[in-house]
């Protein structure tokens, strides 16, 4: 598996970046991904779905669809996407740290 | 006997070359109104959008039901010339049959968070998606704008659809 050394870490990722160990996470490695994928600050609003998404898998053990995360982390769908323009599914999944979402939904 | 010389490495002609770039646009079809004949399309434009694609989603003839306001809920899988559902024929035209099994299919596809039509094409919408109906389709059964629903921005030509899909990929379900 490639390590991918950030901020002073090393992190097990996969060859598209995402964290195969979320337990190597941190809020700092979060705003540095971010910034990575051209989002250069971390507001309120982008903080509450990242941290739902990494609550849902934490919990369950998969990422929530996007259906869901529209539905339930408070933020809906139009914004977003206004927030993560190349998709909210898997950038706000590469910033929480946890494994690329598996699935078509 | 010659000895021929060993031919280099084929150079990838630069036309190839463009099939590895990563998609940008797609503009999908959607031209059936069975339940089975709108998911691919619907599932196709969202997964799109999830990439951060440009997707454009054009209906055209009975795909029109999937965003017209009073048929797309009533949009149901076919049950007879339908061989693929393993369903007899005889057995499959039985009044409330396909109802029954798209009640069962739809239950299955909430279980893995897949949403319904109507909830599925504003979700596509609202994520920047772009659906349009085909004028010729509407000239045909003498449909008006309000009869799609909002998430519908435009009637459009075929014409208009090419314009719009120059550069992207087509995808016709």
């Amino acid at each position: 598996m490639p390590t991918l050394t950030m901020l002073d870490t090393a992190l097990d990722v996969d060859a598209e970046g995402f964290l195969q160990k979320p337990e190597q996470w941190s809020e700092q490695i979060a705003a540095e991904i971010a910034r990575e994928n051209r989002i250069p600050t971390l507001t309120e609003r982008h903080w509450k779905v990242v941290r739902y998404m990494r609550d849902r898998y934490l919990q369950t053990g998969s990422a929530p669809s996007i259906r869901t995360l529209g539905k339930e982390s408070g933020v809906d769908i139009k914004e977003l996407y206004k927030l993560f323009p190349k998709g909210p599914a898997k950038l706000a999944a590469k910033i929480g740290g946890i494994p690329k979402p598996k699935g078509c939904i | 006997m010659t000895m021929t010389a060993i031919a280099p490495e084929p150079v990838v002609a630069p036309e190839l070359e463009e099939e590895q770039k990563p998609i940008t646009k797609v503009s999908i079809i959607i031209s059936k109104g069975t339940l089975e004949g709108v998911y691919p399309g619907l599932i196709m434009a969202n997964g799109a959008r999830m990439e951060g694609i440009e997707a454009n989603l054009f209906f055209t003839f009975f795909g029109m039901d999937a965003v017209l306001k009073r048929k797309q809920d009533k949009i149901k899988v076919a049950t007879v010339g339908n061989p693929a559902l393993g369903v007899p024929t005889l057995l499959g035209a039985l009044p409330g049959m396909s109802g029954f099994v798209t009640r069962q299919m739809m239950k299955k596809m909430e279980q893995l968070d897949i949403p319904p039509i109507g909830e599925f094409v504003q979700m596509i919408a609202d994520s920047g998606g772009r659906l349009y109906a085909c004028k010729a389709s509407v000239d045909m059964f003498g449909l008006k704008k309000e009869d799609f629903v909002d998430a519908v921005e435009d009637i459009i030509t075929v014409g208009d659809f090419y314009e719009m899909a120059a550069g992207g990929q087509i995808i016709f379900t």
